[in-house]
């Protein structure tokens, strides 16, 4: 049971990845990733449903008829979100506006919908929160990174404190929507030449 | 509510200044997914005009007329995901019995589009924007022609991706994200043509 939760948990950061490997649900959080702060949300509102809805979709899968079960589950998603989103609003009017219809967009997020098939519709409620949790986090790692180096070149902050000073040029590009584009490709480039250079050193 | 700009406005803006798909990053999954030939793209992109025309219209009356007097705005996102699904699931029966042709070209697209998050993101962003019924039709056009656009050309220049060289990291979704990233670059130049609040 142990070596499984460590098993699946390894896949899910890395060589299962979501997003580089699977290129999986980028859509609603690319858009946040210009800004650290605004991302690091996202990502914890992203982790939350993805968990809990995998819990929940494995606890009803022997209740849920086959024919209809997307749609089970895209409704056990959405309520998640919406507690996600009063949260956000109450607590966080600030972030809550600069997501915009971002946070409602979890919905639409390939990667929770495709755990909730992939994974919890076959396995018992507690490894499919393990596993939910993981692929949350192995996505949430990578827009980090790349909201890091967007906020960094594009800005000159980080977490909104200035750390280069007037000599560094913004490239304003990096916090608008090319930006995005580029950095998830350099990204997977990088990574998966360190996952060829392993097959080959392996061959 | 907004009236800042006119309708006609409102559709060109989401066409060329706030394209979905290479602005808002919306419905990027079967945009890298299904764009590898121009024929399949221009069928799913067709099947996204048709649906994102009719699920703004649905959702704008279900949002002012029954959500809005009981002060249910919570509920807006299960609302949502639910008329979408289930007008999905109303076109693709229908289609299926009139027309066998148009079933066989928009058929297989239909389902695809119940998880294209650019659907949801239109509805979303036309209750937030505060649009009227006209605008919010012509916004729900607009977003989808631009998304086809996109698509249509995204599938283009991968088609003659197919000879050419390329790094072998860069291989599939990496090249194709530089590409967009391109296209956004050239569709950011019609900024300050038009622009949506």
């Amino acid at each position: 049971m142990n070596k499984k939760i460590g098993k699946i948990t390894l896949a899910n950061l890395g060589r299962d990845n979501p997003v580089f490997v699977q290129v999986l649900g980028i859509c609603s959080t690319l858009a946040v990733t210009n800004v650290l702060k605004n991302t690091l949300v996202m990502s914890i509102g992203l982790v939350f449903v993805t968990a809990l809805s995998n819990v929940t979709v494995s606890m009803l899968r022997k209740q849920i008829p086959t024919r209809i079960r997307m749609m089970v589950s895209t409704l056990i998603i959405a309520s998640y979100v919406i507690l996600v989103d009063i949260v956000l609003k109450a607590y966080m009017p600030d972030v809550s506006r600069q997501l915009g219809p971002y946070v409602g967009l979890i919905i639409t997020n390939c990667i929770i919908m495709g755990r909730a098939e992939a994974f919890a519709m076959n396995n018992k409620p507690f490894l499919s929160f393990v596993d939910g949790i993981s692929s949350g986090i192995g996505y949430s790692y990578v827009l980090l990174i790349i909201a890091f180096f967007r906020e960094l070149m594009g800005s000159g902050t980080i977490w909104g404190v200035t750390v280069l000073g007037d000599w560094w040029v913004k490239w304003s590009i990096m916090v608008m929507a090319p930006g995005a584009f580029f950095m998830l490709a350099v990204f997977i480039w990088m990574v998966k030449g360190v996952i060829l250079k392993d097959a080959e050193v392996a061959k | 509510m907004s009236s800042g700009i006119g309708v006609f406005g409102i559709f060109f803006a989401a066409v060329f200044t706030s394209n979905i798909l290479l602005t808002m990053y919306l419905g990027m999954c079967s945009f890298l997914a299904v764009s590898r030939h121009v024929k399949t793209a221009f069928g799913l992109g067709s099947a996204v005009i048709f649906v994102m025309t009719a699920t703004s219209v649905i959702n704008w009356l279900v949002y002012y007329y029954l959500l809005k007097p009981f002060g249910l705005e919570y509920l807006m996102y299960i609302v949502f995901i639910i008329v979408i699904a289930a007008f999905v699931q109303i076109v693709e029966m229908i289609i299926e019995r009139v027309s066998e042709t148009l079933y066989t070209a928009l058929g297989i697209f239909l389902p695809l589009i119940t998880v294209n998050c650019a659907i949801l993101g239109a509805s979303l962003f036309m209750i937030i924007r505060n649009y009227t019924f006209a605008q919010s039709v012509s916004y729900g056009l607009g977003s989808g022609v631009g998304w086809m656009i996109a698509i249509v050309a995204m599938a283009g220049i991968r088609e003659k991706l197919a000879n050419a060289r390329i790094p072998k990291g860069l291989e599939g979704a990496g090249i194709s994200l530089i590409i967009a990233g391109i296209m956004s670059m050239a569709f950011m130049g019609f900024t300050g043509m038009i622009g949506l609040g």
